[in-house]
């Protein structure tokens, strides 16, 4: 046992920086922010995105990242000259950042899709969508993971 | 390469229609390993086509991040009746189709 005050700070503290350093070096599956952001500019090129008219609608907290209901709706009229040209979903954290791209026309109606999605940990789900006048327009959720998809071994 | 597609049987001209699609598919990420640390291969869905006479008039791009048994579902107007065509691309040569009727009035 450490015998003063100062021996044991000295040794919580380097039992803390042993614990943490694993946790950071465990997960190089994931998507980082940067890949994130490149996959965006893939699709998006040097335009400016805009907050606002999209619509995201998932369960803030999920228990099972496997299957993950997602709702993707943008305000637009849809008319032959103002319509949604496609939407974009992307994630944080999953091994590639990529979730769906969605291509919609006029004849569209109504610009909403709905699918389901694997979230492999509590992240941030950003949805982008493409108007006819190549405006960007973007929204992004956080979701709570509690048990991770994507990665885990088959048994 | 089963498919579950939901179209209303019937509807009027000029209606916004919803179209709800759900086929089979394991949509292996590629991520994964087996107990033995072998990596399983990708086999995912990566393209999704839906076609109203003849019209593309819905397109989606898969990615891993998709569910097992992808579901699908958007919309459309209908203005004459006729036939929904859904084809589903993927990894290893995998095609799959299914179709559906639409009576406008």
């Amino acid at each position: 046992m450490p015998a003063t005050r100062r021996q044991f700070l000295s040794l919580a503290g380097s039992v803390t920086v042993a614990g943490t350093i694993p946790i950071v070096t465990m997960r190089p599956l994931e998507a980082t922010p940067a890949m994130l952001s490149t996959a965006i500019r893939n699709v998006v090129g040097e335009a400016s995105i805009r907050n606002g008219k999209v619509k995201l609608d998932i369960p803030p907290l999920v228990e099972n990242g496997n299957t993950v209901p997602m709702t993707v709706s943008v305000a637009s009229p849809m008319t032959a000259t103002d319509y949604v040209k496609s939407i974009h979903v992307f994630n944080e954290k999953n091994p590639q950042p990529n979730i769906g791209n969605f291509y919609l026309n006029p004849s569209s109606g109504r610009a909403q899709v709905s699918t389901r999605i694997r979230l492999a940990d509590t992240q941030k789900v950003v949805a982008i969508a493409r108007l006819s006048d190549d405006t960007f327009w973007q929204v992004a959720t956080d979701v709570v993971v509690t048990l991770a998809a994507c990665t885990e071994d088959v048994n | 390469m089963a498919a579950l597609i939901n179209v209303p049987a019937k509807a009027r001209r000029g209606d916004v229609i919803e179209i709800r699609t759900l086929t089979s598919h394991i949509m292996e990420t590629g991520f994964r390993h087996t107990m033995d640390g072998a990596l399983v291969p990708r086999d995912i869905i990566t393209s999704f086509t839906c076609r109203y006479n003849g019209t593309e008039i819905f397109r989606a791009d898969l990615f891993p991040a998709i569910a097992a048994n992808p579901y699908l579902s958007f919309f459309t107007v209908v203005q004459e009746s006729g036939k929904f065509e859904f084809e589903w691309i993927g990894d290893n040569g995998y095609s799959s189709t299914a179709s559906a009727s639409i009576t406008v009035e």
